[in-house]
């Protein structure tokens, strides 16, 4: 029979030594993979690595993909955070992706025919607003009827995506594409500047990095904050201190939306400046695997999003120097998930084996 | 409108789709219900499907029986039940979150498994499928519309009666019903909350894993991507619908499946090719949140779901 215990204390070593040996534990599977491909181990982690971080390229392209893969995931760290499920920020990426599209693109390929500044404010809080509005569905469904919020989502996903096949087949449908489901494309004049030369990456990069460095000081200093992680703590004590708990349920459903759907957005002005129905190759739900490596952290976010992406980037460039298919990406992201979570109770617990 | 609707409802094909439609969700409803009477949500059965998917069409496209399949199929998703079952019962992990990552986990697998064995194909190979079984025919009334499914059709609906009688009518039902209602009550009873709740896993993800394979082995001949398509998520809401009952939960599949044959029909009907087909197509998952909203406040939740059991912990 096995049983934790907490410990007593947590000791400093196995703090550190816990991921590491996550870390590992998911390498070797990833290793095992690489072997029944029947491509050499040693050459593909190389390529994997080179792909992901190991120059100019590389490193540019794996900020880019992770500009979305940190809003996303502080989507899920701050929900998460309220122990509010939101798995929906799939859905939620899009609706702002088309909500921008929608101010800042049609009307003629020009969006509203407003000055630019307040254009690309209106653009920005459009998508913000689609997102949190289509999260606050499942919010209020959770906090007045009792809906488990992790199903709602879930299935708001897929009429997500619905909407948008319809959205591109009919009124957002750009005409010139010649029959490929795409958007009309957005004012070229709101697109995100580039940062470095010859390189894909944009100003979507600090934006995410100051969102998660806002939320952190939110969590940490403000009275919201407080609520909130007690919300998260303990549903019945944070009432019966007087909390306002549905209330604080909503809002941060509010604020996750909002995040997830700025994603959507900051990839349309900075990357594609149109809507596919492939923009995403799941950013929504990297972003909760990015929030539990961060251990719901803000900051940690930022550092978990570039792991991630780097394995995203570095799997495509594998791919193509040695035999092994992508999803071997997919596969590193979910491994890792997985024994990190073991790591940290492992750390917090004591396994005890009773007769 | 409702003349379509008639001509539609009143064919044996509409009630021959309903029941192909409504088969992988009856194995996917019991699935989840077995997991959650023990107490734990199995969030990984989206992945699972995927998972029994491939690798019962798999051992079939190697050379196995289609029965074998259906095996192969069920012990892939006993795996990765055992695999949630350590994760979240003695180690107490969210069950949310692992669920989510069971659900990645086995997705990609799979995907990369279909991948490293078929590297270079533009048409997916396909399998000879479970045949109809055309000698129900005769049979008065449901001849017609229980001959044209396969075995595994079948064997669903026998499921519903068996689980019944296991979860009602057996002392090993009383334990799995025991330790999700009052963990602490079954282990003073000298029930192990552990291995009943591991085991009720494994055997609730062996039956998501089954839900798989009807798709590649019955529905259709090979394995797609994206072919699962949210039926696993569909099936958590059906259980609560069904309130963790096997026969609301055959009622549940197949009113849904009914309905998603409806529409499916409705769509190619005169006013039907008026509306975009993409709203007809989110009207099952809409359906699935209004049965949601429907029963929730006074869904009668497993006491214990999603609280692990510590001894000692109160």
């Amino acid at each position: 029979m096995i049983q934790l215990e907490t410990r007593e204390q947590t000791s400093r070593a196995a703090v550190v030594v816990a991921p590491l040996t996550a870390i590992a534990f998911t390498l070797a599977v990833c290793g095992l993979l690489v072997l029944w491909a029947g491509a050499p181990v040693a050459r593909s982690f190389a390529a994997l690595l080179e792909g992901g971080f190991g120059s100019r390229f590389a490193l540019t392209e794996t900020l880019t993909r992770a500009t979305p893969l940190i809003l996303t995931g502080l989507a899920a760290a701050v929900a998460f955070r309220a122990r509010f499920f939101n798995i929906g920020a799939e859905g939620q990426l899009y609706l702002g992706a088309l909500a921008a599209v929608a101010v800042g693109g049609l009307h003629g390929g020009a969006g509203f025919a407003w000055p630019l500044p307040l254009l690309f404010i209106a653009m920005m809080a459009a998508a913000m607003l689609a997102g949190a509005a289509w999260l606050a569905i499942a919010a209020v469904l959770r906090t007045r009827l009792a809906v488990d919020e992790v199903v709602t989502t879930l299935l708001l996903n897929f009429v997500v995506l619905l909407f948008v096949s319809w959205m591109l087949d009919g009124p957002m449908k750009d005409p010139a594409a010649m029959g490929w489901p795409q958007s009309v494309a957005l004012n070229p004049a709101l697109e995100l500047s580039k940062l470095i030369e010859r390189s894909r990456l944009h100003s979507g990069l600090p934006t995410a990095v100051a969102a998660a460095a806002l939320l952190w000081a939110m969590l940490k200093f403000t009275a919201f904050g407080f609520e909130m992680r007690a919300v998260g703590a303990n549903r019945e004590a944070a009432r019966f201190a007087g909390i306002p708990v549905n209330m604080t349920v909503i809002k941060t459903a509010l604020i996750s939306g909002a995040l997830a759907g700025l994603a959507g957005a900051v990839e349309v002005a900075g990357r594609t400046s149109y809507v596919t129905l492939d923009m995403s190759p799941g950013y929504g739900y990297a972003g909760i695997v990015v929030a539990m490596l961060a251990a719901l952290n803000p900051l940690g976010v930022v550092l978990a999003a570039v792991f991630i992406a780097g394995m995203f980037v570095g799997a495509d460039s594998m791919s193509r120097a040695v035999t092994v298919p992508t999803y071997v990406a997919d596969v590193i992201v979910a491994v890792s998930l997985l024994a990190m979570l073991v790591a940290a109770q492992l750390v917090r617990y004591r396994v005890r084996w009773r007769t | 409108m409702f003349a379509d609707l008639w001509q539609i409802v009143a064919s044996d094909a509409f009630w021959i789709a309903t029941l192909r439609i409504g088969t992988p969700l009856i194995f996917g409803v019991l699935g989840v219900l077995l997991c959650e009477r023990a107490g734990v949500l199995n969030l990984g059965i989206e992945g699972i499907m995927v998972a029994g998917a491939f690798a019962g069409w798999f051992a079939v496209y190697l050379g196995a029986s289609l029965w074998t399949g259906v095996a192969v199929a069920a012990l892939t998703g006993a795996a990765f039940g055992l695999l949630h079952g350590v994760l979240t019962v003695p180690l107490g992990l969210s069950q949310h979150v692992a669920g989510l990552g069971i659900t990645l986990a086995a997705t990609s697998i799979s995907y990369f498994a279909y991948r490293v064995s078929f590297p270079k194909l533009t048409e997916p190979p396909r399998i000879a499928p479970f045949a109809e079984l055309d000698f129900l025919d005769p049979v008065p009334v449901l001849g017609p519309i229980l001959g044209a499914q396969t075995a595994l059709t079948i064997l669903a609906l026998t499921l519903v009666p068996l689980t019944g009688y296991v979860l009602y009518r057996t002392p090993l039902g009383l334990a799995i019903r025991m330790v999700g209602e009052n963990p602490a009550a079954a282990e003073t009873a000298g029930i192990s909350v552990t291995a009943t709740r591991i085991g009720a896993i494994a055997a609730g993800s062996a039956l998501m894993g089954v839900a798989g394979s009807f798709l590649t082995l019955a529905a259709f001949n090979a394995f797609f991507f994206n072919m699962v398509n949210g039926r696993g998520w569909i099936c958590v809401a059906l259980v609560v619908f069904a309130s963790w009952r096997p026969g609301k939960a055959l009622l549940g599949a197949l009113l849904f499946a009914a309905f998603d044959a409806a529409q499916l029909r409705l769509q190619q009907s005169s006013i039907g090719t008026a509306i975009p087909y993409q709203w007809w197509l989110m009207l099952p998952y809409l359906l699935s949140i209004a049965a949601l909203v429907l029963v929730a406040r006074k869904a009668a939740y497993p006491q214990a779901l999603m609280k692990p059991y510590r001894r000692g912990e109160r």
